[in-house]
């Protein structure tokens, strides 16, 4: 699965195009993390564990939008995008979004891993 | 009593380690940038027609947080008015800490060229923590020579 934030992929043919899809996960750390963010606040600094938490459910609504890309039989994701928003108070949601297309055959091989396209 | 005492206790932390902590980070980023140059972060969408390329979508992300005497000096601009400072370059170092990340990510790969750079900047609010994320995400380029000896990379 091709997952490119590029309207096209140079020498590449599309051949369909099949629609949106789209991922989304809402998460929170626990308690104890948030108390530490507190503390953290009055010294400044980067705050990790959000920085892990907001990566993690990225990852997340990656593989969710690359699965509804599988089923409805795209083999690329186009024009992906990415958005955050803080919902409540200790949780964010992150919603991921792109055009699912039929490309012509690529060497790319179906095994690759679905949140691969973020940092480990 | 001891609640004005607390307050200046946490405003001298913040005014003390808050410094220190961005001087710090800033130093480290301008240390990083000098490598990072070498490979170009571009906002342009279409990638060069010509040579063999491989693509991959690469993120770096962050979570800045503000420290107490930013934000209590950013309370106290905004009753007049005008330019937030403290504010500007918690942002500044936010974005810049986030490119960073994704050009290394990118540079692992030995790419050539990121292009596409979409950034992102949302407020995370927790009670009264005060932070920023920011997400940088674009596409590299790998030269197809190096197309071989990268499994994790797909193809074009």
């Amino acid at each position: 699965m091709i997952v490119s934030n590029l309207e096209i992929l140079p020498n590449v043919r599309i051949l369909r195009h099949i629609g949106l899809v789209q991922g989304s996960s809402v998460r929170s750390k626990h308690v104890g993390r948030d108390i530490m963010a507190g503390v953290k606040n009055i010294f400044g600094g980067e705050l990790e564990g959000y920085t892990e938490l907001l990566q993690e459910s990225r990852e997340e609504a990656t593989e969710r939008m690359i699965l509804q890309a599988n089923q409805i039989g795209a083999n690329a994701v186009l024009n992906v995008r990415y958005s955050t928003s803080s919902i409540a108070a200790g949780a964010a949601e992150i919603f991921v979004y792109g055009t699912a297309v039929e490309i012509e055959n690529s060497k790319e091989d179906s095994s690759s891993t679905p949140g691969g396209a973020l940092p480990a | 009593m001891i609640e004005i005492g607390l307050f200046f206790v946490f405003l001298a932390c913040g005014f003390i380690f808050g410094q220190l902590a961005e001087k710090r980070h800033f130093k480290r980023i301008i240390e990083r940038e000098k490598t990072a140059n070498q490979l170009p972060a571009v906002a342009s969408k279409y990638p060069p027609e010509t040579g063999c390329y491989q693509q991959q979508l690469v993120a770096g992300n962050v979570v800045v947080a503000s420290d107490y005497f930013k934000s209590f000096t950013a309370g106290l601009i905004s009753i007049f008015g005008g330019k937030v400072t403290p504010f500007e370059s918690l942002l500044d170092r936010g974005r810049r800490e986030a490119i960073l990340r994704m050009k290394d990510q990118a540079m692992a790969m030995e790419a050539e060229l990121v292009f596409n750079v979409k950034l992102e900047t949302t407020r995370i609010a927790t009670g009264r923590v005060g932070a920023i994320e920011v997400l940088a995400y674009g596409t590299a380029l790998i030269p197809g020579s190096k197309l071989d000896n990268r499994q994790d990379a797909h193809a074009v």
